[in-house]
């Protein structure tokens, strides 16, 4: 996979953490089909996790329903000064993470 | 003497093969923990793959369960979608679109301290509605907003 995936922004707020989160991926669903009418295969993310200090905050799961290039937010209580980490892993078994200072 | 020398190696060593293997990524407990659910996702009605996700497909609507989305979406390919549920102890949300040829499209699991909220952006294949089903304390809730396509998302 590409390098740098994932594009992350974490804010701390009034006790509240926001997460917004930005992935680079194609997510066919595997029910399109290419100019020669052949199915296109499917590959998209199928889980998303987000650890904060080695505890898991959110744990996403997806199909091929969500759209090309997927934007995540989410909440949490706490989080200030932590590192954030944040992983996905498709069909294919790819994966990609990254880690974010929660500012 | 020399023997006991000879162990205490061998099991430092071994200890040392452990350490790698963790940092590596490969003991990563939440790795282990949450499967994929296929069959959730493989079912063609959404009180079907409610019953498997959530365990139950019973679900009262509730005001405390909010959806925002487009009345219009021009292009069902991305429809942004925001769900926010104001009651305490949210488990999990999960994102459904029944006309879609695969009804379930998103689900959230949140641990502890983490609000009732959720933001992404999803395909429709045509006009209906967005459901959103979230579960607390057990029990489930649900939000439903209909949406017009007027390009759908899953053709070509």
């Amino acid at each position: 996979m590409a390098k740098k995936s994932i594009k992350v922004r974490a804010k701390h707020k009034d006790g509240v953490t926001t997460v917004k989160a930005l992935m680079t991926h194609p997510m066919e669903s595997g029910l399109r089909k290419n100019s020669k009418g052949e199915a296109i295969p499917a590959h998209f993310i199928q889980e998303v996790v987000c650890e904060v200090g080695g505890n898991m905050v959110m744990n996403a799961h997806w199909s091929g329903g969500v759209s090309k290039n997927p934007y995540l937010s989410f909440k949490f209580d706490g989080g200030q000064g932590q590192t954030l980490k944040l992983t996905w892993t498709d069909n294919k078994g790819e994966s990609d993470s990254i880690e974010s200072a929660i500012g | 003497m020399n023997n006991l020398r000879r162990l205490i190696l061998k099991g430092s060593m071994a200890a040392g093969t452990l350490g790698v293997a963790a940092g590596a990524g490969l003991l990563v407990p939440s790795q282990a923990l949450a499967a994929w659910p296929k069959e959730a996702f493989g079912q063609k009605t959404l009180d079907g793959a409610l019953s498997v996700l959530l365990g139950s497909d019973e679900m009262g609507e509730s005001a405390d369960v909010s959806i925002k989305a487009p009345e219009i979406a021009e292009n069902g390919a991305v429809v942004p979608v925001t769900v926010t549920a104001s009651m305490a102890n949210v488990e999990s949300i999960t994102i459904a679109a029944p006309n879609n040829p695969a009804p379930l499209v998103a689900s959230f699991d949140f641990a502890s301290g983490a609000h009732g909220y959720a933001s992404t952006r999803i395909k429709m294949g045509k006009s209906g509605d967005v459901i959103a089903i979230v579960k607390a304390d057990g029990k489930l809730y649900s939000a439903r907003k209909n949406v017009k396509v007027t390009i759908g998302g899953c053709g070509g």
